[in-house]
């Protein structure tokens, strides 16, 4: 396993995000992108705007809910998909910059809006080895 | 599915004795072949469901159901308010009211010879569908709060669609009890320009022909012939239902050690009806209920308009509106005592009997039409409500087929390209703005609805009355 990436895993309705990195806000910034791939191929996105998003919550699991439903808030407002994302932590206080383009629809194929992260599942925590590993499954 | 946890009482009917913390047994209703399919875990869920305080009669599981998050995605429950029962976001879902409206059109399949191409474009047109789509209308804070408070009524009395719509509706078009100021700002947002969108993944709005008929009385009393042409549209609240879902899960999540209740999965996140949590919930539900109810009339207006210019003789009369996830105030008769409960519906149907007081005065006599969505390849069917579906299920029924395989398997099966192809080889002509979109919906990406059907009505829950297949798809 690579020191930061994503990958989905199966869930029957839905789908599910695995998202992991050397510490909880790279971590973050995976999830995010897994996001994106729930909708498109993230690398067909293009990092033209930046967006500030805030967010915060009592534990890391609730956090990372948290962080994807302001997500997807700001697809579903902005009409944008997000290419990269830079997190920053100070605690649980989430302070980010996401980086994308308003929807192409010729270019990105927007598959499904995704509706809101669940909390089946949900897990945020570090292993043995300090890296921190995330899963939540997305209702599409 | 592991098989032998479960005690079978008839053929289709299947019951979980209680155990653990199960306050109640559940019921699943299946046939073995369906059962066998099922997911373990939607054993798991039914038990869940069973533990939750309040709970009244069984946890039930429709012949469709499969795991969702919390509930079982065609889980049924009832709660007694008096009882410290309690409401649950993950058990209403997300799209709160996503359902299903059909429509007569007054015509026939033939009489769409050498224009279908026409009409689909004209309704692809019209119609806004897929991610990062935009309505036609953009609210005012003071019109989303009227929308929030009046449904389709609201709808038709700002012009879109007739008086008669309101009759063939659930709620007869407006969820009382709904309260707008209980709706978040960023809900509010979510929705400002999403009216009469129609959403993207599985939904979709189908021009169907009447493939068969299977109960002639009841088909008659529905206005329903062979090879008529039909229209059904398939979509929810939106935006805004699935950010008031979004709210409401993680707040009752976090609330709910608060209330003294012990939540065997965070999702099942529940809050009793009687406190202030509970009324405030459901006061955003159901104006959530509403925002469904308004989006499906403005896009049976959208509809009518296309069809006014394609085919002119069209008289589009709604033949009925039905929604799969939510939570309504019901009376129901439990060992011979008529009681207030809360039912919940989580990818479940209403399927209310001949004479149900829960059912509009228009289809009292005949029984609820029960609208059952199948693929963009196949079938969907028109049920109804079964005699005796009350005490069986407080009248509840199945949705839809349900996913064989996930987006991702889907998306490495099929092409988009390929599934339109070979579907206008069978005459079925699809437009969406996806191709991957329509991968991920591939008909062989779901089960066969047939087998749903006909469990639901061996069951006892609601019978067939006519098959419909599709001529023209919409997906978003």
């Amino acid at each position: 396993m690579t020191t930061a990436g994503w990958e989905h895993f199966e869930h029957q309705a839905d789908i599910g995000l695995r998202a992991w990195g050397p510490d909880l806000a790279t971590a973050l910034e995976q999830a995010g992108v897994a996001l994106t791939a729930v909708v498109t191929e993230p690398e067909t996105v293009e990092a033209t705007q930046a967006v500030a998003l805030e967010c915060t919550a009592a534990d890391p699991e609730f956090l990372l809910v948290e962080w994807l439903d302001a997500l997807i808030y700001a697809m579903a407002t902005r009409r944008m998909l997000f290419a990269t994302y830079e997190v920053h932590l100070d605690g649980l206080d989430l302070h980010a910059t996401a980086f994308g383009e308003p929807v192409d629809r010729d270019r990105h194929a927007p598959a499904v809006e995704v509706k809101g992260a669940t909390l089946t599942g949900l897990k945020a925590e570090p292993g043995a080895d300090g890296a921190w590993r995330l899963e939540c499954v997305v209702d599409v | 599915m592991d098989t032998t946890r479960l005690r079978r009482e008839s053929q289709f009917r299947w019951v979980l004795d209680p155990q653990g913390a199960m306050r109640v047994p559940g019921v699943l209703y299946a046939d073995e072949a369906l059962l066998a399919d099922m997911d373990d875990k939607v054993i798991e869920q039914v038990a869940n469901v069973a533990a939750l305080p309040g709970i009244v009669g069984a946890s039930y599981a429709m012949p469709d159901a499969h795991w969702g998050y919390g509930f079982p995605i065609g889980g049924v429950a009832a709660f007694d308010p008096e009882q410290g029962g309690v409401v649950s976001a993950g058990g209403v879902g997300f799209d709160i009211s996503c359902g299903v409206r059909t429509l007569h059109t007054g015509l026939s399949r033939a009489d769409l010879n050498g224009r279908e191409e026409a009409l689909a474009n004209e309704l692809f047109h019209r119609i806004p569908a897929g991610v990062g789509s935009r309505g036609r209308i953009e609210l005012s804070p003071a019109e989303m709060d009227d929308m929030l408070a009046g449904g389709a009524r609201w709808a038709v009395g700002a012009g879109y669609g007739r008086p008669g719509d309101l009759e063939r509706s659930e709620e007869l078009g407006r969820m009382a009890g709904a309260d707008p100021g209980a709706v978040s700002d960023r809900a509010k947002e979510r929705q400002r320009d999403e009216m009469g969108t129609l959403g993207s993944g599985n939904h979709y709005l189908e021009v169907q022909r009447v493939a068969a008929i299977h109960d002639a009385e009841t088909a008659a009393a529905f206005g329903l012939r062979e090879d008529d042409l039909l229209v059904t549209i398939h979509c929810g609240s939106r935006g805004l239902g699935h950010q008031i879902g979004s709210e409401a899960l993680k707040a009752m999540a976090q609330s709910a050690a608060g209330h003294g209740i012990d939540l065997p999965d965070r999702e099942l996140a529940c809050t009793p009806l009687k406190s202030r949590e509970g009324r405030t919930y459901l006061g955003a539900m159901r104006a959530g209920i509403n925002c469904a109810l308004a989006n499906r009339q403005i896009l049976t207006h959208l509809t009518r308009a296309a069809f006014a210019d394609v085919l002119p003789a069209a008289d589009l009369d709604l033949l009925y509106d039905v929604s799969h996830n939510t939570c309504k105030e019901e009376i129901h008769v439990v060992d011979g005592v008529e009681r207030r409960l809360f039912v919940h519906r989580k990818g479940a149907t209403r399927a209310l009997e001949p004479g149900s007081p829960n059912l509009v005065p228009a289809l009292r006599a005949a029984g609820q039409p029960v609208l059952i969505g199948g693929t963009m390849g196949t079938a969907s069917y028109i049920l109804v409500g079964m005699a005796g579906n009350d005490g069986r299920s407080f009248g509840s029924s199945c949705h839809g087929a349900g996913r064989r395989m996930s987006r991702n398997q889907a998306r490495k099966q099929w092409r988009g390209d390929q599934v339109v192809r070979e579907l206008r080889q069978r005459g079925i002509l699809v437009r969406s703005p996806s191709l991957r979109g329509v991968a991920e919906e591939a008909p062989g990406a779901y089960k066969a609805v047939e087998a749903v059907v006909a469990a639901a009505e061996s069951a006892g829950l609601s019978r067939r009355v006519a098959r419909v297949e599709p001529c023209v798809v919409i997906k978003g």
